[in-house]
């Protein structure tokens, strides 16, 4: 339970970071909150030679209005994310999310970067931003990339990011004012990653939703947009949502597995269950309007 | 393999030391500064015995390196106490609520709640019956650990479980 030895250095900006990433050729790990990546070190399973620490980098952790949205610095804390104005008013959905994550005490070291770099398949945050439809920031020497979030994940912990990459933001676009979102998960004990967990988002007028965005994590082998469900849902009237048959559409884009946590079967039973369920009272009481 | 000076307040008290980039914080404040009141448990963030107050909020120490506590300030259970004794609300809270029983986990679980309860705040109950779930405690079945919740907070747990 000690790591390996490693060199450790503290970059004041994003150009030296990503200087001191180029240099290693992709022996260096990026060092954020540091809640999954140091217990990783401790087992032994990540070995690198160096890390790059970026909790001092200032311009990491800005939160700021954009023209077309919110932008929050990848070093941004959970916890933070859990209490911030700007976050509330414009990002309702993630706040929701972060209170799944981890512990109290974990998050107030967590970021938001940290979590989306690690790309865990059973995560609230990568599936959050791809029900969202944000794109994140990578800078390196080369220049600045922009990634949709759909476009991140591989696989398990398998992401677009390159090793001489260093997440510096996620950019979230606004959705409506009024836009219902729905954050559920299943774990046998709070805090743990989720079996089975599902984000939506759905932006609506008065007598339909306009816009959905739907993902799943823990139901495959990285965070899934239910493509099939959010087209369906685009432009329908409450009035004629088949909940159940919405359900087993949004399950047709998962892929889930068994493991020693749950089967594959349990997985689809139970998204099946939560999907119609929270669909229902979300949005089935808007028919009498 | 990067050797660093660093120097940490600990309890009011500054400590240089010079340490291994890898060393973890929880093996600092044992080892380089003598507060053997961080019990280190699971040592990969998942038991919660370790959790200190690093710059005014609860965190795992197992999960920081020492190198990055350096230039700030870290109270551990050892810091709580008044010098004369008089022991710390929380403290009082489990002592009187039987909220131990081997005493391994405890002082994580005061320092999560002395963190949130810091300056006279009183939270909900909820709120710190969230914050305990940080922790895991093998004997006492959490009754008591939630007894003294439920007197440090305010208003109801939100998940009553008998206790």
């Amino acid at each position: 339970m000690k790591a390996a030895p490693f060199d450790y250095v503290v970059p004041g900006s994003i150009a030296e970071a990503v200087d001191h990433l180029a240099d290693a050729g992709g022996d260096a790990n990026v060092l954020a909150g540091g809640q999954t990546l140091v217990p990783l070190l401790a087992l032994r399973m990540a070995t690198p030679t160096l890390l790059v620490d970026v909790n001092s980098i200032a311009a990491l952790s800005e939160i700021s209005r954009t023209a077309t949205g919110t932008r929050i610095g990848a070093t941004v804390r959970q916890n933070r994310v859990l209490t911030d104005p700007v976050i509330a008013t414009h990002v309702p959905v993630l706040p929701r999310a972060t209170a799944f994550v981890g512990h109290h005490q974990t998050r107030n070291r967590g970021t938001i970067g940290g979590s989306v770099a690690l790309g865990e398949p059973a995560a609230e945050y990568p599936a959050t931003i791809v029900a969202l439809g944000a794109t994140i920031e990578a800078q390196s020497q080369r220049g600045t990339r922009h990634i949709p979030a759909h476009d991140f994940y591989l696989g398990p912990y398998t992401t677009a990011l390159e090793p001489d990459e260093l997440i510096t933001a996620i950019q979230i676009p606004d959705w409506p004012p009024g836009t219902i979102t729905l954050v559920h998960e299943v774990t046998r004990r709070p805090g743990d990653f989720a079996l089975v967990g599902l984000v939506a988002l759905f932006a609506v007028d008065a007598a339909r939703i306009t816009r959905a965005g739907i993902a799943w994590f823990g139901m495959g082998p990285q965070p899934l947009r239910s493509a099939a469900a959010e087209a369906a849902l685009a432009g329908a009237s409450f009035a004629d949502i088949d909940f159940a048959g919405l359900a087993q559409l949004a399950l047709s884009d998962t892929d889930p597995m068994d493991d020693a946590q749950a089967t594959a079967a349990y997985r689809r039973t139970v998204g099946a269950r939560i999907f119609e369920r929270l669909t229902r009272a979300a949005l089935g009481t808007r028919r009498a309007a | 393999m990067s050797a660093h000076r660093i120097a940490v307040t600990v309890n009011g008290q500054l400590i240089d030391a010079d340490v291994e980039a890898r060393q973890p914080l929880s093996d600092f404040l044992r080892q380089n500064a003598g507060q053997t009141g961080v019990h280190v448990g699971c040592e990969h963030g998942v038991c919660g015995a370790c959790t200190v107050i690093v710059d005014g909020v609860a965190v795992r120490s197992c999960l920081m390196l020492a190198v990055q506590a350096d230039g700030g300030a870290v109270t551990t259970v050892e810091g709580l106490a008044a010098a004369d004794g008089t022991l710390h609300p929380v403290q009082q809270a489990m002592k009187d609520e039987f909220g131990l029983q081997c005493g391994f986990c405890t002082p994580g679980v005061v320092m999560t709640l002395a963190a949130l309860t810091a300056d006279g705040a009183k939270p909900s109950a909820a709120v710190l019956q969230d914050a305990a779930s940080g922790h895991l405690c093998r004997c006492t079945g959490y009754q008591g650990i939630m007894r003294a919740v439920r007197r440090l907070g305010s208003g109801a747990l939100a998940v009553e479980n008998g206790a």
